[in-house]
């Protein structure tokens, strides 16, 4: 049991992909609790689709080493403040102009990529991330923008709840509820911008969304739900890593299994807890 | 920013007597050509306890967003105590939401909530000390929903949701409160609760302003009647107001009604939005 455990850890990049898987199951977590309370689930999926065009850019100047993270982060904030403008009111509904807005950058992304004649091996790691290839800078990125989300979400946490659970609330408080939300915009651009070498664009609502809604069904108190769903999603990174290394299947969507497990035992328990 | 108030906007109460909310010609709209208010004005006294009546989709629910600040306005301005919306130094108002329009499963408790009311108080960067639970502990105490402090919101019966965001209100330091349909899918008994509360709070000089499209509730229980369908018809005690021609003008052809002696009945077949 033992060496099945360590056996893995003998190798770099398994160390690596386990300390970035970690720290992405963790602050995915925290990050998605609010999504899923705000009902963000599918602005994350665009958002994660939305960041190609500046990963391409950036693969275009650099190739593999070139800048992607900056590309990404770039991408990823200009849409999520994009989006935040689009869905301020209108005649289209948010989830529409969401879908249009998000399938026409992604086109984009894969139409500047396909220009490259790696094409298709560059769009996969892009899409299902690429966690063994990790590297010490890599690391680096994910844990200080991953604090930095962190400590974001502790310092304004109460602020959040409020425009959350209640906007008109907010307002007679004159708290300022506009940058609030473009701040927890930001927040989730920035994480999956963290996530996506770990996890990848085309799975990143999972680990956004199911650790999240898996607390949201266990427990009635916000922080415990987002504990909850850190440790899910830690944990469903750890337990996903050893499960691809051993039957040899792709990481993140082994990770991503994992937690849609845990999701299914949790809505068991809840199912079960209210009869 | 200076406003200038058209004498006609200016309330007819003497001006010597405390203004704890007054609109002058707020007008506001849902976008181009939807207009949602026109050039309404009234001044609610401290302490006074008013209710905004009208049809559903009368423009009740955007005039309190538009007291608070969430929805902006075209023209006029609000006051609270005197002080207008733009300044920064406007004292807050207290909020209680309808039911409708919270979200129930949410994970917090009725402490939670109370709480809320403190997040000014508390400040930036800041979590709850001991003094805004005691504070927060104490406004519940007041609403009678002490004991409720730890339980989940899901679990509230629709009068003790009430007194919740009462109590939010009061742990905020407001004594302006604004209830936005407060007796919907609440029985008698609560409502009769609500009310006693309601009392306690205008002895103590809080000023209440409800919406409702319950004319039998605002008609027996309140002072002072709005009535409102986009322009404000009518202001005054409802024996004045509830005349045939300010409900015909308020509800349309959708609603009849009987005068014997004082009481006033009101059917309407219009159900829901």
């Amino acid at each position: 049991m033992l060496s099945f455990l360590l056996e893995p850890l003998h190798y770099d990049f398994m160390l690596r992909a386990l300390a970035a898987a970690i720290m992405v199951g963790v602050v995915c977590a925290v990050v998605g609790s609010f999504v899923v309370l705000r009902g963000l689930a599918f602005f994350g999926d665009a958002l994660a689709h939305a960041i190609l065009p500046g990963v391409a850019v950036a693969y275009l100047i650099g190739g593999a080493a070139g800048p992607l993270f900056w590309g990404a982060l770039g991408a990823a904030v200009a849409t999520a403040l994009g989006i935040g403008m689009i869905s301020r009111g209108g005649r289209l509904r948010e989830d529409v102009a969401i879908g249009v807005v998000f399938a026409g950058v992604f086109a984009l992304g894969v139409a500047l990529i396909s220009t490259v004649r790696s094409y298709s091996t560059d769009l996969t790691h892009i899409l299902f991330g690429n966690i063994l290839a990790i590297t010490n800078y890599d690391l680096l990125l994910i844990a200080g923008f991953g604090l930095l989300v962190l400590l974001t979400i502790a310092a304004f946490y109460k602020e959040f709840v409020v425009i959350s659970f209640d906007p008109t609330h907010a307002a007679s408080l004159r708290l300022p509820a506009e940058p609030l939300r473009y701040l927890l915009l930001i927040l989730i651009a920035v994480t999956v911008v963290v996530s996506l070498k770990t996890i990848g664009a085309g799975l990143m609502t999972a680990m956004l969304i199911t650790p999240a809604a898996s607390g949201y069904l266990l427990t009635r108190r916000l922080s415990r739900m987002m504990l909850i769903a850190a440790l899910i999603g830690a944990g469903s990174a750890v337990m996903g890593l050893y499960l691809s290394y051993y039957i040899r299947i792709a990481s993140g969507a082994a990770i991503v299994l994992v937690t849609t497990a845990c999701f299914g035992v949790a809505w068991v328990v809840s199912r079960l807890r209210n009869n | 920013m200076i406003t200038h108030v058209d004498p006609a906007h200016i309330a007819r109460r003497p001006p010597e007597e405390c203004a704890a909310l007054t609109l002058t010609g707020i007008s506001a709209d849902y976008g181009k050509d939807r207009p949602a208010l026109e050039d309404v004005s009234f001044t609610i006294a401290c302490g006074e306890r008013a209710a905004i009546v009208g049809p559903n989709g009368a423009g009740k629910s955007t005039l309190f967003k538009v007291v608070v600040g969430l929805m902006p306005h075209t023209t006029g301005d609000v006051l609270v105590h005197g002080h207008s919306h733009h300044a920064g130094d406007c004292p807050s108002i207290g909020y209680v939401p309808q039911s409708e329009g919270v979200d129930w499963n949410f994970p917090l408790t009725v402490l939670d909530v109370a709480l809320m009311g403190r997040v000014k108080e508390i400040g930036w960067l800041r979590r709850p000390a001991r003094a805004d639970h005691e504070a927060a502990l104490s406004a519940l105490r007041q609403v009678g929903m002490e004991k409720l402090a730890g339980r989940h919101i899901s679990a509230l019966s629709g009068g003790q949701q009430q007194r919740m965001f009462i109590a939010r209100a009061l742990a905020q330091g407001a004594d302006v409160l604004l209830l936005d349909e407060p007796f919907s899918g609440v029985d008698v008994e609560a409502q009769t609760a609500i009310f006693d509360l309601l009392d306690d709070l205008r002895a103590r000089g809080v000023t209440v302003l409800i919406s409702t499209h319950d004319l039998q509730t605002a008609t027996t229980r309140f002072d002072r009647l709005l009535l409102l369908n986009r322009r404000l018809l009518a202001d005054g005690p409802a024996e004045s107001i509830l005349t045939p021609e300010n409900l015909a003008a308020a509800y349309g052809g959708r609603l009849t009604f009987w005068r014997d002696g004082q009481a006033v009945t009101v059917a309407t077949d219009e159900c829901c939005p």
